[in-house]
């Protein structure tokens, strides 16, 4: 298997907070990679640092075999679409073109003007006064049109409407099958995002979670509800991913699917099965514990405690 | 479309399985790529190329290198032998679980099946040979 980037142990600490608290993963090259996990999970942290827009603290990097810093045939392979971009002050569209098209080796003009006209990028405005929907449109073109054997997008759908967001989608499989590299994004849309990925991530409080296959991922939790006694009961030799409890029901996010055990058990104690989506299981991961609003002294103890609703979107 | 509980690269197969057993895909015709598949549902490709694979692997459709994947013969009945073990334990048990909790008894379960069947509403008259005599 050839990875497109390494990493052993990588950490950085900004003062006192571990943005990245020795993350050691492999990304593939030529997969779409979802890098989930919620603010501050160290989702950016992670990209900065693969891209070399900043130094580890501890641990090392390696981008095709290779550590990105001062490795200038390193760096122009990567392309990174922040989602805060700066641009200079009286950049229009065609300056941030031209500044791509220097920059990218493999820029590709004509999908650059198809992907303007496609997402109705204005040409007279400034960058500075697009709206938060052009901004990331420039960006998604600008991602795309580099075609960057390393493209990492962060949250590039922001302010995006659901056509646009449509688009996206579509252009970013039909490019990436045309030219398969690798892309990694990072995303909160994640029951709108997980099918166009390959790979998912999950980190929470800068450390690594889970680090799977998303097919592995679906079916791999399940939810059980009802009431709180039979509920406690049903999680006592499970492994409870997050719990919440109100009034006399109770919600739980377990590991593993759904057995014939686990049906007969809910059977017997009255509870409902259902399976969690990836969206569900990226929150429980991140949910405190010290978060519920709910939680009493008969809850289980040290379990997070996270359930969108809809159970069965 | 598709639900959480399972990889969706089964759930696709499943619907191609499903679409060769009603005749959507006759068997020898050619069946979409995964690329095809891939914009289409808007999935990772890789996942719909995992599905076509399994299909290959279970020898219901055929790669002809270069060209595509194609529906291969015999594949309709491979796929309805294998449904209908699956049948008492997707539809029978259900149906069951559900007439107990309404408190149907399976006589009267039967009669419901077979009136189903032959295009009568169990709830109308029960002479239905008049029911072809009623006009505006």
């Amino acid at each position: 298997m050839k990875y497109a980037i390494e990493t052993n142990g990588l950490t950085r600490v900004h003062g006192s907070t571990r943005a990245l608290d020795g993350v050691t993963v492999q990304i593939a090259a030529n997969t779409i990679t979802g890098l989930l996990g919620r603010n501050g999970a160290g989702k950016t942290t992670f990209m900065s640092l693969a891209t070399a827009q900043d130094r580890p603290t501890g641990g090392t990097v390696e981008v095709f075999g290779r550590p990105p810093f001062e490795h200038a045939a390193v760096l122009e392979q990567l392309c990174f679409i922040r989602d805060n971009q700066r641009y200079p002050d009286d950049y229009k569209l065609k300056h941030a073109l031209r500044a791509a098209k220097i920059f990218y080796p493999n820029w590709d003009q004509n999908l650059a003007d198809e992907l303007v006209s496609l997402f109705r990028i204005p040409e007279k405005t400034v960058v500075k006064k697009f709206s938060r929907g052009q901004f990331s449109a420039l960006g998604i073109v600008l991602g795309l049109a580099s075609r960057a054997p390393i493209t990492f997008f962060d949250e590039p759908y922001l302010g995006l409407d659901a056509t646009a967001r449509g688009y996206f989608y579509d252009v970013l499989l039909s490019d990436y099958q045309k030219h398969p590299r690798t892309i990694v994004i990072s995303t909160h849309l994640i029951d709108e995002m997980d099918r166009l990925l390959e790979r998912v991530v999950i980190l929470d409080q800068g450390r690594v979670v889970r680090d799977a296959d998303v097919e592995d991922l679906r079916g791999a939790a399940h939810q059980v509800t009802g009431r709180a006694a039979a509920v406690k009961e049903y999680l006592a030799e499970r492994t409870v991913l997050s719990q919440q409890r109100v009034g006399g029901l109770a919600t739980a996010v377990v590991d593993g699917a759904i057995g014939a055990e686990d049906r007969a058990a809910a059977e017997i104690a009255d509870l409902d099965l259902s399976a969690v989506s990836l969206q569900q299981l990226v929150a429980a991961y991140g949910f405190d514990a010290a978060d519920s609003i709910h939680q009493d002294e008969t809850s289980v103890p040290e379990v997070a405690l996270a359930t969108s609703e809809g159970a069965n979107s | 479309m598709f639900d959480d509980s399972r990889p969706i690269f089964l759930q696709l197969a499943e619907r191609i399985a499903d679409d060769i057993l009603r005749g959507r895909y006759a068997e020898g015709e050619q069946v979409p790529s995964t690329n095809e598949l891939s914009a289409h549902l808007r999935i990772n490709p890789a996942t719909a190329g995992k599905a076509l694979g399994l299909l290959v692997d279970r020898g219901i459709l055929i790669k002809r290198r270069g060209i595509g994947m194609f529906v291969a013969e015999g594949a309709k009945a491979e796929i309805a032998a294998e449904r209908k073990q699956d049948f008492v334990r997707d539809f029978v048990q259900p149906l069951l679980a559900e007439a107990r909790a309404l408190g149907l008894e399976v006589g009267e379960l039967s009669r419901l099946i077979e009136a189903e069947a032959s295009g009568v509403d169990p709830n109308s008259a029960p002479t239905p040979s008049t029911e072809t005599e009623i006009t505006p």
